[in-house]
C-alpha cells in the first residue's frame, strides 16, 4: 500500500488533503482555464449575436411610446369605455401631454408609432402638438375638436387607447397581413395591402428551388472532384473555389452584364437566330435572375460538403456491388447514394438557410418578382424606420428556420450532418 | 504574464493620453453627405475654403440617406456625426423625433449680401422644418434616349404612359413617391389638384390603375446610379432620376439623352445638426459659413442643382471644368413645369402607400 489512507478510509493526497477534494480543485482550475480560452468567443457571440437578436425581438413587442410620452392621457383613458367620445378630463390630459411632448421634442415618436396603425395619425399628433401651445385655458374639448376633425372620430381614440399598453402584438399582426379594424377587432388586411404572407411563401419556394437546383448541379461536380485523378481534380477544385473567393457584388454584377437584354447571353441568342432582336429574353430583374445568380453564388456551399463526404467513401464498395452482380445504376442508387446522404443533408440545410436570409443579390437582380422577405426587412430597417415591424418579420423568419432545423433533426438527424 | 499585462497597460494609457491630447488639440468636424459628385461639390465649395479660413479640418463621410444610422446613434447616446446632409422629409421626421437640433434661421444663419434676413432669402417653401437649412433644389425628372423613336420626341408626362407611340422599357424608382403623382398627371389631373385627388380613396385607386397600364414595361430601380446606366445600355428608353445624374450623363459622358422637364418633382436637400452631437458650437460656425450666398452659388459650379437662396441665383455661372453655362441645367429654371413634393401628405401616408405599392408590385 503506497496510498496514504486516513483513519476513516478517505484517500489523502501528498499534502494531506483528501484526494477527492484535491482532484476537484485541479479539475476546476483546468475548467476555468478552458473557459478563459473560449471566453473571447463567448463574449463575441453574446455581443454580436445574442444581444442584437434579443434586442430586435424585444422591439417587435415593445410599445412604450404612448404610455411614456403621453402619461396623462394614458391614465385618463384607462376608464374610457370606447363607446362615445371621451369627456373633458381626457381632452385636458391630451393637451397637457401634447404641450409637454412639443417642448421635449419627443411627440413625433408617438405620431410615428400610431401612424403604423392608422395613416394620418402622424400629422394629427405632430400638427396638434404644434398648435397646442396656442390653446388658452380650458375647457379644452371644444377647442381640440376644432383643431382637427379626426379628434372627433371614435377610431382615433380607439387607436390611442389600444397603444397605451406597454406591449403590443400590432407588429406581428402587420407581419402576417392582419390589422385591427375600426372597432378594434383583428381582421385580415384589405387585399391590396397584403404582402408579407406572399413574400414568406415566395422566399421559401425560391429557397427550395435553389436548394434543389444546387443538389442537381453540385452532385456530379463533387463526384468528379472526389474520383478524378489528383491533377485534374485540383484544377476542378480551383474552378469551384475561385468564384467562392470572389466578392459577392462582383459576381452579382457580372450576372447583370451576362443576362441583361442587351447582354452577352441575349447577344449570342440573337446572333444564332434563336430569338428575335426585338424580342430579347428578360433574364434579369425578375425571378429568373434571382434564381440563376443565387444558385451560382451558393453552389460552393453544396459542392464542398458533398465533396468531403464522397472523398471518404472507399471506391471498393462500388466495385464490390458491381462484382456481386448489381448493374451500375442499382449499385449507384443503393450503395453509393445512401452514403452521400449526410453530405446532401448538410449542403441542403446550408444552402436553404443561407438563401432564406439572402438580401443583396435579390435586391440587385430581383426586380419585382424576385425579391425576398429579407429585402422587406432591410427596407423597414433602413428606409421606413419601422424597426418594430422589421423585428417581428425577423423573429418570424428566425422561428421558421428553427422549426425547419428541428424538422430536419427529426427526419434525418443532425448527427448525420457533415460539413466537411 | 504580469509583464505582458503591465506593458499593455502602459501601451493603453499612452494611447489614451495621446488621443486625448489629439482631441484637445483640434476639433475635426464629421460632415455626412451623399457621396459621389455631390459630396465633391460640397468639398470644393464649402470644406476647402472653410479649412483654409479657420484651420478646422472637415472629415467627409458618405452615407446612402435615410435616418436609420442617425436614429441608432441617437439611441445609443453616442453621436459621432456633427452635420448631416438630408432630404427635407427626413429632416421633418428627425426633427419631430428629437434627433435634430432646432435652428433659428435668422439669428444663426448668414443674411444675404444686401442685408435681407436669411428667412426671406431662402426660396419660398424651402423652410419647412425648423431643424433644416436648405442647400439645393434638385428634381426627380424624366430623361429619354434621343435616338429611340427616330425623330419623334416626347413632350409631356402623358407620353411616358403612351407605350403605343413611345414603345420601350421605362425605368422608375421602386417607390410610390412621385410615381403616383405622375400617374395622375398623365391621367389628366391638373398640377395644382394632384394632392387633393390623391387624398381620396378613388384618387389612390385611379393612380394605381394608371400606373398598372405601364407596369409590364417598367424596370424598377432603387439606387440613383442605375437609371442613367440602364438608358446608356439601351435597356430602357425612358427613365426617372435625379437631374444632377442626368446632367453628368449628358454633359460629361456625352450620352444621347434628352431631358423631359414636364412634371419634374422638385425636392429640397440641406443640412441638419444632430441634437446630441459633440461639437455643436463649432459646427454651427461651419453651417453658417457653408450656407451663405457665396458658398451656395459656388456649389452650382460643380453640380447642376439649384442653390436654395434667391441671392445665389444670379451668381450661378459656368461649370468649373466643363465651362458650360449652368443656368439652363438648373431645375429651378423649369420650376413652372413641375411641382414641389407635398411633404406633409407623404409624412402621413407613406407607411400605407408604400405597403400598398409593395403589394401592388406582387400582384
Amino acid at each position: 500500500m503506497t496510498d496514504q489512507t486516513a483513519g476513516n478510509g478517505v484517500v489523502l493526497a501528498a499534502d494531506g488533503t483528501p484526494l477527492k477534494a484535491s482532484l476537484n480543485r485541479a479539475l476546476r482550475k483546468n475548467r476555468m482555464r478552458a473557459l478563459l480560452l473560449v471566453a473571447p468567443l463567448m463574449l463575441f457571440v453574446l455581443f454580436s449575436f445574442l444581444i442584437p437578436i434579443f434586442d430586435m425581438t424585444f422591439r417587435s413587442v415593445d410599445n412604450w411610446h404612448v404610455g411614456t410620452l403621453m402619461p396623462k392621457t394614458t391614465v385618463a383613458l384607462a376608464d374610457w369605455d370606447g363607446k362615445d367620445l371621451p369627456e373633458e378630463p381626457v381632452f385636458a390630459a391630451l393637451v397637457a401631454d401634447l404641450r409637454a411632448g412639443a417642448k421635449s421634442r419627443q411627440i413625433g415618436k408617438v405620431g410615428t408609432r400610431l401612424n403604423y396603425e392608422k395613416s394620418g395619425m402622424r400629422g394629427l399628433i405632430t400638427g396638434s402638438a404644434r398648435k397646442s401651445k396656442k390653446l388658452k385655458d380650458g375647457p379644452y374639448k371644444a377647442k381640440v375638436l376644432k383643431l382637427h376633425k379626426k379628434w372627433g372620430q371614435l377610431e382615433t381614440w380607439t387607436v390611442i387607447k389600444r397603444n397605451t399598453t406597454p406591449y403590443t402584438i400590432g407588429y406581428y399582426l402587420n407581419a402576417v397581413d392582419m390589422k385591427y379594424d375600426k372597432n378594434g377587432e383583428i381582421v385580415m388586411q384589405p387585399e391590396n395591402r397584403r404582402i408579407y404572407g406572399k413574400l414568406f411563401m415566395r422566399t421559401f419556394a425560391i429557397s427550395l428551388a435553389i436548394t434543389i437546383i444546387c443538389v442537381i448541379l453540385a452532385y456530379p461536380i463533387a463526384f468528379l472532384l472526389a474520383t478524378l485523378p489528383l491533377r485534374y481534380s485540383n484544377l476542378l477544385m480551383i474552378f469551384v473555389l475561385l468564384p467562392f473567393w470572389t466578392s459577392l457584388l462582383v459576381r452579382t454584377t457580372a450576372w447583370i452584364a451576362m443576362l441583361q437584354s442587351q447582354g452577352v447571353l441575349n447577344d449570342l441568342f440573337v446572333f444564332f437566330g434563336m430569338v428575335d432582336d426585338d424580342n430579347r429574353l428578360q433574364l434579369i430583374h425578375n425571378l429568373t435572375g434571382t434564381i440563376i445568380a443565387m444558385t451560382h453564388i451558393l453552389l460552393p456551399f453544396m459542392v464542398l460538403p458533398l465533396y468531403s463526404v464522397m472523398k471518404t467513401i472507399p471506391p471498393t464498395y462500388m466495385r464490390a456491388a458491381l462484382s456481386l452482380g448489381a448493374n451500375p445504376v442499382v449499385a449507384f442508387v443503393r450503395v453509393y447514394m445512401p452514403q452521400t446522404l449526410s453530405g446532401i443533408g448538410a449542403g441542403s440545410v446550408l444552402v436553404f438557410i443561407l438563401s432564406i436570409g439572402y438580401y443583396i443579390t435579390p435586391a440587385l437582380v430581383g426586380g419585382t418578382d424576385g425579391t425576398l422577405i429579407s429585402n422587406q426587412i432591410a427596407y423597414h430597417m433602413q428606409s421606413s424606420l419601422n424597426w418594430g415591424l422589421a423585428g417581428a418579420l425577423g423573429a418570424l423568419l428566425l422561428a421558421s428556420v428553427l422549426a425547419l432545423y428541428l424538422l430536419y433533426n427529426r427526419i434525418v438527424g443532425i448527427d448525420n450532418m457533415r460539413l466537411g | 504574464m504580469k509583464k505582458i499585462l503591465k506593458s499593455s497597460a502602459i501601451a493603453i494609457t499612452s494611447v489614451a493620453v495621446a488621443t486625448m491630447a489629439w482631441s484637445a488639440h483640434a476639433v475635426d468636424l464629421n460632415v455626412v453627405s451623399w457621396g459621389g459628385a455631390y459630396t465633391a461639390s460640397q468639398i470644393n465649395a464649402y470644406h476647402k475654403p472653410y479649412t483654409k479660413k479657420t484651420g478646422v479640418k472637415i472629415n467627409s463621410i458618405d452615407y446612402s440617406g435615410g435616418l436609420a444610422e442617425m436614429r441608432a446613434q441617437t439611441e445609443a447616446g453616442n453621436v459621432t456625426w456633427d452635420l448631416v446632409d438630408v432630404v427635407l422629409s427626413d429632416a421633418i421626421t428627425g426633427c419631430d423625433e428629437g434627433m435634430f437640433r432646432p435652428i433659428n434661421i435668422d439669428k444663426e444663419m448668414a443674411a444675404a449680401p444686401d442685408g435681407t434676413p436669411a428667412s426671406k432669402d431662402f426660396l419660398d417653401g424651402t423652410l419647412q422644418s425648423e431643424c433644416f437649412v436648405p442647400l439645393i433644389i434638385y428634381s426627380t425628372v424624366f430623361a429619354y434616349r434621343a435616338d429611340a423613336w427616330s425623330g419623334k420626341k416626347p413632350t409631356s408626362i402623358k407620353d411616358v404612359f403612351d407605350t403605343k407611340n413611345f414603345p420601350g422599357k421605362r425605368t422608375l424608382q421602386k417607390s410610390p413617391v412621385n410615381n403616383l403623382e405622375w400617374a395622375l398627371l398623365a391621367d389628366g389631373v391638373p398640377l395644382a389638384k394632384v394632392y387633393d385627388v390623391l387624398d381620396t380613396d378613388e384618387g389612390k385607386d385611379r393612380a394605381f390603375a394608371k400606373l398598372a397600364t405601364i407596369k409590364k414595361d417598367v424596370i424598377w430601380w432603387t439606387v440613383g446610379a442605375v437609371p442613367p446606366q440602364l438608358l446608356a445600355d439601351g435597356e430602357a428608353v425612358f427613365g426617372t432620376g435625379y437631374n444632377g445624374r442626368w446632367f453628368s450623363a449628358i454633359a460629361e459622358e456625352k450620352q444621347p439623352f434628352a431631358m423631359l422637364w414636364d412634371g419634374q418633382v422638385l425636392d429640397i436637400d440641406g443640412f441638419a445638426v444632430p441634437a446630441k452631437g459633440k461639437n455643436v458650437d463649432e459646427v454651427m460656425k461651419f453651417l453658417k459659413f457653408s450656407t451663405d450666398t457665396q458658398r451656395l452659388a459656388d456649389q452650382a459650379k460643380y453640380i447642376s442643382y439649384g442653390p436654395a437662396r434667391k441671392s445665389s441665383g444670379p451668381m450661378v455661372s459656368k461649370h468649373a471644368t466643363l465651362g458650360i453655362d449652368m443656368g439652363p441645367h438648373m431645375p429651378t429654371k423649369y420650376a413652372d413645369q413641375g411641382f414641389l413634393t407635398n411633404f406633409k401628405w407623404w409624412a402621413d401616408n407613406s407607411d400605407e402607400m408604400k405597403e400598398r405599392f409593395a403589394a401592388w408590385l406582387l400582384q
